[in-house]
């Protein structure tokens, strides 16, 4: 690429992807919360009270450790984890929460809401509401309740209220739905989080530009480690934050090749899966245009994949544009395969994964065995997986 | 003309304000909407929102939403929404149809062929709630070249410069959201109506239609009174849900909330 990157475009753009497509009554919110980041984004006073809450709060910068045991293992490129699993609050979520929550408080908002599928977003959030004394509440799919209960009980704790949502599919793409109709209700004191890089312009680039840290980081710990830039960077999709964060300031750098690993579920040929840029298709979602699993009415169609938080059936509009242009390569995972890379690690290395990061683990075992020993991989251990052990005891039918 | 300006000059001519039913395509069957649609003119109503079911609703309130699963379950679409507006004009020639739904049905099937299908099928008016002007201007102009209204909505935090803006971009009338929420909410207060349209009638000259929240003929005469016409929705499909095992209970009973609001509408002091 001999230009510099520089999406989105003033109207929140990716080529034909991102945009505003919301109703009247957000318009004006969208506007103030755009006009807010722009602002902040360049204020020294808010970029150094950003930069010492992920020190000191969140606990940045996180490790990038070289699981030397498991290259060897899988006898191929050395594998670089970037361990945002360490994070507070286990997961890269908090890194979007702390920012976002800051620009609330500058705003004068009191109120905030979130959307959440595996709960690491809802823990996130309700995490930096406690912190800022705001109050927060947090929708979440029935089904997701129901899976992934001890975030639950994590969110009730730091003081959030957790809304059970029994519309639609009753998973995260229903509990972005009511968050929605929520703002839409409560406009003038309520900040939306939103916890990934989807939704109407400006949270595509918002997101991203908190996540970045991710991307940052690495690059500078990989040359300090390496000598060099990585050969390759893999991270899960679901709404796409996490790899977003990775890649982001890696774009420019044209011998960096990226993966994103999407959810198939059941298998891509089943129907039964969460894999949108594999086998979906352009429409409009959530604020903004995108790939989309819909039937061919323009439906949404039901998803499905072992991890709460790939279970959507949108993608961050700028995963759609580096898609088009081919700049990253969007590949899938079935549940079978995550939970492999699941076991992999855990047992290799003594780190458990989160079931979302697992999918980036799977890839990177099928990725590192066809490169030199002397080539490098960075993945995304996105979160950590205590939050599933009940779904994985469950599966070996061992009751905690 | 278009079918929508000629029956909001005529209303204006007689002094009358525009009432505006909307039922969800499709719900609680197929069959009960062109029906439906016929005895509603019947009863006395002007314009007819036809919403297109969507499997997320998020500008809806729960009634609605249940609306566009029932219909959803019997397969229903945009293409067999566009076949009842067609059905319909088969033998209703003055009453003008507004389709009303979300854009990602329109995405897939594609603006332009949407567009001729609308025509095709005699439509009037297309109101997409998550399609502002911003991201419309291609869908705007293939309707306007059909002679279809393309109708947007207002907030109560919509701005002036909003508001002339909508003026500029849209056609047949304008659609004010009432409160700050989803179709439905039990927050209306008429004194914000009342303040809010002032502000709407010096930023545009179209129509103004107003509704979310209206459930009841004191209600729809308070704000007919403050615009142009009354948009009710969600009282009426409550009377479906409310009445799922006598489809012809809820139709009787549809009428009759009409009625009752085209006579408060039409009667002269409180």
């Amino acid at each position: 690429m001999t230009e510099k990157y520089t999406m989105p475009d003033a109207r929140g753009h990716f080529g034909p992807y991102g945009g505003k497509f919301v109703a009247e009554t957000l318009i004006p919110p969208i506007q103030e919360l755009d006009a807010a980041y722009q602002r902040y984004m360049g204020d020294p006073d808010f970029i150094a009270e950003l930069d010492a809450d992920l020190q000191y709060y969140v606990g940045r910068p996180s490790p990038l450790y070289h699981a030397e045991r498991w290259s060897r293992e899988l006898v191929g490129a050395q594998i670089y984890l970037k361990r945002e699993d360490l994070n507070h609050t286990g997961s890269h979520k908090i890194n979007n929460t702390v920012g976002q929550a800051l620009l609330a408080k500058r705003m004068g908002k009191t109120r905030i809401i979130a959307e959440t599928g595996a709960g690491q977003h809802g823990v996130a959030t309700a995490t930096v509401a406690a912190r800022l004394g705001l109050e927060c509440v947090v929708y979440m799919g029935a089904v997701d309740v129901a899976r992934q209960s001890l975030n639950v009980y994590r969110m009730k704790l730091l003081g959030a209220k957790v809304v059970a949502v029994e519309s639609g599919s009753k998973t995260l793409k229903d509990a972005l739905n009511e968050a929605l109709r929520d703002w839409v209700t409560h406009v003038d004191n309520t900040f939306y989080i939103i916890g990934t890089v989807a939704g109407p312009h400006p949270y595509p680039a918002m997101v991203r530009d908190f996540q970045a840290i991710i991307g940052r980081e690495a690059k500078q710990q990989c040359l300090a480690a390496t000598g060099a830039l990585p050969d390759a960077l893999v991270a899960c999709v679901g709404g796409g934050s996490n790899a977003i964060g990775l890649f982001y300031p890696f774009i420019d750098d044209a011998g960096v090749a990226m993966y994103g690993v999407e959810a198939a579920g059941d298998g891509i040929e089943t129907g039964r899966h969460s894999a949108p840029l594999s086998a979906g298709r352009p429409g409009v979602l959530h604020g903004n245009r995108t790939y989309l699993m819909a039937d061919d009415d323009g439906e949404i169609i039901e998803t499905h994949s072992i991890s709460a938080g790939l279970d959507y059936p949108g993608v961050g509009p700028e995963h759609a544009w580096l898609k088009d242009i081919g700049r990253a390569n969007y590949v899938s995972i079935t549940d079978n395969e995550a939970l492999e890379g699941f076991y992999a690690l855990t047992r290799m290395e003594g780190i458990i994964p989160a079931l979302e990061s697992s999918h980036a683990m799977a890839y990177t075992m099928k990725l590192a065995p066809t490169l030199r020993q002397d080539q490098t991989i960075i993945v995304n251990l996105s979160g950590r997986g205590d939050k599933d052990m009940q779904t994985m005891a469950k599966r070996e039918g061992i009751e905690l | 003309m278009s079918r929508l300006a000629a029956k909001f000059e005529e209303l204006s001519q007689s002094g009358r304000k525009a009432l505006i039913p909307f039922i969800t395509a499709g719900d609680p069957f197929p069959g009960f909407t062109v029906p439906m649609m016929h005895a509603m003119v019947e009863a006395g109503v002007d314009v007819i929102e036809l919403g297109v079911p969507f499997s997320d609703p998020m500008a809806d309130g729960p009634v609605i939403q249940r609306a566009s699963e029932r219909a959803l379950a019997h397969k229903m679409s945009l293409r067999r929404t566009l076949s009842m507006a067609m059905e319909f004009r088969r033998t209703n020639q003055h009453t003008p149809v507004v389709l009303m739904g979300y854009v990602n049905p329109i995405e897939v099937m594609g603006y332009e062929e949407f567009a001729n299908a609308a025509q095709r099928a005699q439509v009037d008016g297309i109101l997409t709630v998550d399609l502002p002007p911003e991201e419309g201007e291609l869908c705007s102009a293939l309707l306007k070249a059909r002679d279809i209204d393309p109708i947007f909505l207002l907030a109560p935090n919509s701005s002036a410069d909003r508001i002339q803006k909508m003026d500029a971009v849209g056609s047949g009338y304008l659609y004010y959201v009432s409160l700050k929420g989803v179709t439905g909410a039990g927050h209306l207060d008429t004194a914000d109506v009342a303040a809010k349209l002032q502000e709407l009638r010096a930023n545009t000259r179209l129509p103004v239609a107003i509704g979310f929240g209206v459930k009841d003929a004191q209600t729809a005469k308070t704000l007919a009174a403050l615009g142009d016409g009354v948009v009710v929705g969600s009282a009426l499909i409550s009377k479906i849900e409310a009445n799922l095992d006598d489809p012809e209970q809820a139709k009787k009973e549809i009428i009759e909330l009409l009625a009752s609001m085209r006579q408060a509408m039409d009667s002269n002091g409180s």
